[in-house]
């Protein structure tokens, strides 16, 4: 008890300093906290992801389609449940800043293979019945303010004209992992103004979303699925929907490595400061310490007065910074809602913020503790700071 | 009177392990701030050496990319007949019709993982329109042949790219027969083929986009008047410069904004490291700040002197930052650019103004972590000073 109070007490004697450091240490953690919780943000798509839907894609590149008609090749394989149409439409909602994902889906067979998305049974069916009609997720409506009934018109960079699309329906999230910020509308409305203005780029198929019936035989059924159209002029990719947007975060990996990089850089400063902190506290109480070896504390007891003072300093910043977290990142999240559709905070990252504050106690501590076990009586009484 | 910078300069150097460590936590700030202006900086300059100032890009109205456009062979043949177009000593239109598709390759270092390769087809002219890029290994693809070449960048990062080896697209195959420098341009993250043979390959009836290089570089206003009011014509015209930069504008927003957020978040750190020393400095050395004013310095120089050591302190820090980071002009970044979908590879690259920036931004912080204590100092009674111990 002793030992715990005289620790306590000596963290608070130079206040200025200690207060600095501590402030520093939130600073750090808060940052540290908030960079690892946007590299989680870029796998939330993967987290939504289900293990028993494949996608099949044409194999040189997303930006190929397929024939239509490979759904009924596809169907037929053995393991295969069901199969849809999805098109990538990549619209702009009035300006370029204003981007969201929009698909155009066969929709009797797309969102039986997406219970996660959760509608109301009259507006769906409304959506059914109306071939310009088109259904957002809640997150998505919440951010443009759309409502059921709203006209939504949107401009293409991939199909010219101009495009409008009635909202027929607002979808919710089944569970915290579903993403509800997209937009689907039918396929076939799509087909038929290409068919008109566009015949050569009608009937094609951007992706195939399959779906089947156990996860384990994913491996068997997208080797199948790929053989049927070996040596075709589209031939395809098939992968797990998991490993289909897991795709999309390797292609900026560089990126996402580079911002996990740098949230230890900021860890590394705090530890220069606080080491700096713990160095200056010891060496102005070398004498200090002479004195209570002097009185017979072992050295051992004088080193653990010093680390457990740096520990408590680390632990007071960390834990402030820690309890800030949500917040801070509550309040990132909607300042960038429209880049990230998840932030996910989640256990990791608070394990990882209290290892690192473990880490600069330790550093911190370590060397003057080292120096006043060290340190002979008679030099440490002579000490003048 | 003024306090000599030598006996300021000294006291960093008595307390060695402090000014180590405070420098040491600004000199990792300033390598984050310069290596976020140097990449940002990296991307800029490969994009601006891509873009010659008289050529020009004709894409699809609306289309983003030359990915998602197309035009007809009538369209390119107007756009070849215009006046404000270049034309060769043979008299033919300096203007190349090209095809630009995506090309998912896997990556050389994990082959599971998989980006988007550019890959275009181009006449001879194309060549000719842009002469930065030059042949380093091989040959360059024969005309008419399924032979491509690939740029530096993307032998560098992908896998069976070899010279020799074959990639097998659109029901052919295509043998590798060169690497191209590009000359750090976005060419270098490219591979290049014969168009007609990529459009027979790909069943394709229509270009992607036309370069064409005008007759003098003033000529662009009148070029763009006359394919927008050619109601044959449904396209958009730019500067090629223009049309890369602009590809790559998101990119560069998301890496200057990032960096610029870390860095001054990352700052706070490091300034308190350099108030908390400061403020020890003026601590321990009270009696020493008696001494010397009882010695007649006057407030302003104590306060000057203490400053000076916070710069010198930020100083140490900035160099050793920028020392750091300057070696990471050896290190090449390859990342996909969302907005053009494909793999775009660019290299840190330090600047006389990136450097001037970095060390502006070390004695900024330096001044605001020293700016209190040395106030404190200056403020100090000679006698209460001279007494403390």
């Amino acid at each position: 008890m002793f030992f715990l109070n005289f620790v306590f007490r000596n963290v608070f004697r130079a206040k200025l300093r200690s207060t600095l450091t501590i402030v520093g240490l939130i600073i750090a953690i808060l940052a540290f906290g908030l960079l690892q919780t946007v590299v989680r943000a870029w796998y939330a798509g993967a987290d939504a992801a289900s293990a028993t839907r494949l996608i099949t894609r044409n194999a040189i590149s997303l930006t190929f389609s397929m024939p239509v008609y490979y759904r009924d090749k596809i169907r037929s394989v053995p393991g295969v449940t069901s199969v849809s149409v999805s098109n990538w439409f990549g619209g702009v909602y009035k300006e370029p800043k204003n981007f969201f994902a929009q698909f155009a889906v066969d929709a009797p067979t797309y969102f039986p293979m997406y219970p996660e998305f959760v509608f109301d049974t009259e507006q769906y069916q409304a959506f059914m019945r109306d071939r310009r009609g088109a259904v957002i997720g809640r997150q998505l409506a919440e951010l443009y303010g759309f409502k059921v009934g709203d006209v939504i018109p949107l401009k293409s960079g991939i199909y010219p004209g101009s495009w409008e699309f009635n909202v027929r329906a607002i979808y919710d999230a089944k569970d915290e992992t579903t993403i509800t910020r997209q937009m689907y509308f039918h396929y076939d409305y799509l087909n038929e103004q290409l068919k008109r203005t566009a015949p050569r780029r009608g009937d094609l198929a951007g992706v195939f979303v399959v779906g089947i019936n156990e996860g384990q035989a994913a491996p068997n059924i997208s080797r199948v699925i790929d053989a049927e159209f070996k040596n075709s002029l589209a031939e395809t990719l098939t992968e797990t929907e998991k490993a289909f947007t897991l795709g999309f975060v390797a292609m900026i990996e560089t990126i996402v490595v580079a911002i996990e990089g740098v949230s230890y850089v900021v860890i590394l400063i705090i530890m220069a400061v606080a080491a700096n902190t713990m160095a200056m506290t010891a060496r102005e109480r070398l004498s200090e310490y002479a004195t209570l070896k002097a009185l017979g504390f072992k050295p051992g007891a004088v080193a653990a007065m010093i680390i457990g003072e740096a520990f408590l300093l680390a632990a007071l910043g960390a834990g402030l910074g820690m309890l800030l977290t949500p917040i801070v990142v509550k309040g990132f999240h909607a300042a960038t809602v429209s880049v990230f559709a998840k932030m996910p905070l989640v256990a990791q990252t608070f394990y990882l913020q209290a290892a690192c504050a473990v880490a600069v106690g330790m550093v911190a501590g370590i060397v003057p503790a080292i120096r006043a076990a060290r340190v002979k009586i008679v030099d440490g009484l002579r000490h003048v700071a | 009177m003024k306090i000599p910078t030598h006996y300021i300069a000294r006291n960093l150097w008595v307390r060695k392990l402090t000014t180590a460590l405070t420098a040491g936590g600004m000199a990792l700030v300033v390598f984050v701030f310069a290596a976020v202006l140097m990449l940002d900086a990296g991307l800029k300059a490969t994009l601006v050496a891509t873009g010659s100032p008289d050529n020009v890009v004709v894409i699809r109205q609306g289309a983003q990319t030359e990915v998602q456009s197309g035009i007809s062979r009538d369209q390119a043949a107007l756009i070849e007949t215009a006046p404000e177009v270049a034309r060769g000593a043979d008299g033919l239109p300096l203007v190349s019709k090209e095809v630009v598709v995506l090309n998912s390759l896997p990556k050389i270092d994990d082959l599971t993982k998989r980006s988007n390769v550019v890959v275009r087809g181009l006449p001879d002219m194309g060549k000719t329109l842009r002469p930065q890029v030059s042949i380093v290994q091989g040959r360059m693809f024969r005309p008419g042949s399924s032979e491509i070449v690939v740029g530096r960048s993307v032998a560098r990062g992908f896998a069976g790219v070899e010279i020799g080896q074959q990639l097998s697209f659109a029901a052919r195959q295509w043998t590798v027969v060169g690497i191209f420098d590009g000359g750090m341009t976005a060419f270098d993250s490219e591979i290049w083929g014969d168009v007609e043979q990529m459009m027979q390959a790909f069943r394709r009836i229509v270009y992607s986009s036309v370069i064409a290089k005008l007759a003098a570089p003033d000529l662009f206003a009148a070029l763009k008047v006359r394919l927008d009011d050619d109601p044959r014509l449904k396209v958009d015209i730019k500067r090629e410069a223009q049309f890369y930069s602009d590809q790559s504008s998101s990119l560069s927003n998301f890496i200057t904004l990032l960096g610029m957020a870390l860095s001054i978040i990352f700052s706070l750190g490091a300034m308190i490291g350099a108030t908390i020393t400061m403020y020890a400095a003026v601590a321990t050395r009270t009696a020493e700040i008696g001494t010397l004013r009882a010695l007649g310095f006057q407030r302003g120089s104590i306060l000057l002197a203490f400053l000076i050591e916070a710069l010198l302190l930020a100083a140490v820090g900035g160099i050793v930052g920028l020392i750091a980071a300057s070696f990471l002009t050896a290190i090449t970044v390859s990342t996909t650019n969302f907005q053009s979908f494909s793999e775009l590879a660019f290299a840190f690259t330090l600047t006389p103004g990136i450097v001037l920036s970095a060390l502006a931004f070390s004695l900024v912080m330096g001044f605001v972590g020293g700016f209190l204590p040395a106030i404190k100092a200056s403020r100090m009674k000679i006698v209460d000073a001279l007494r403390a111990d």
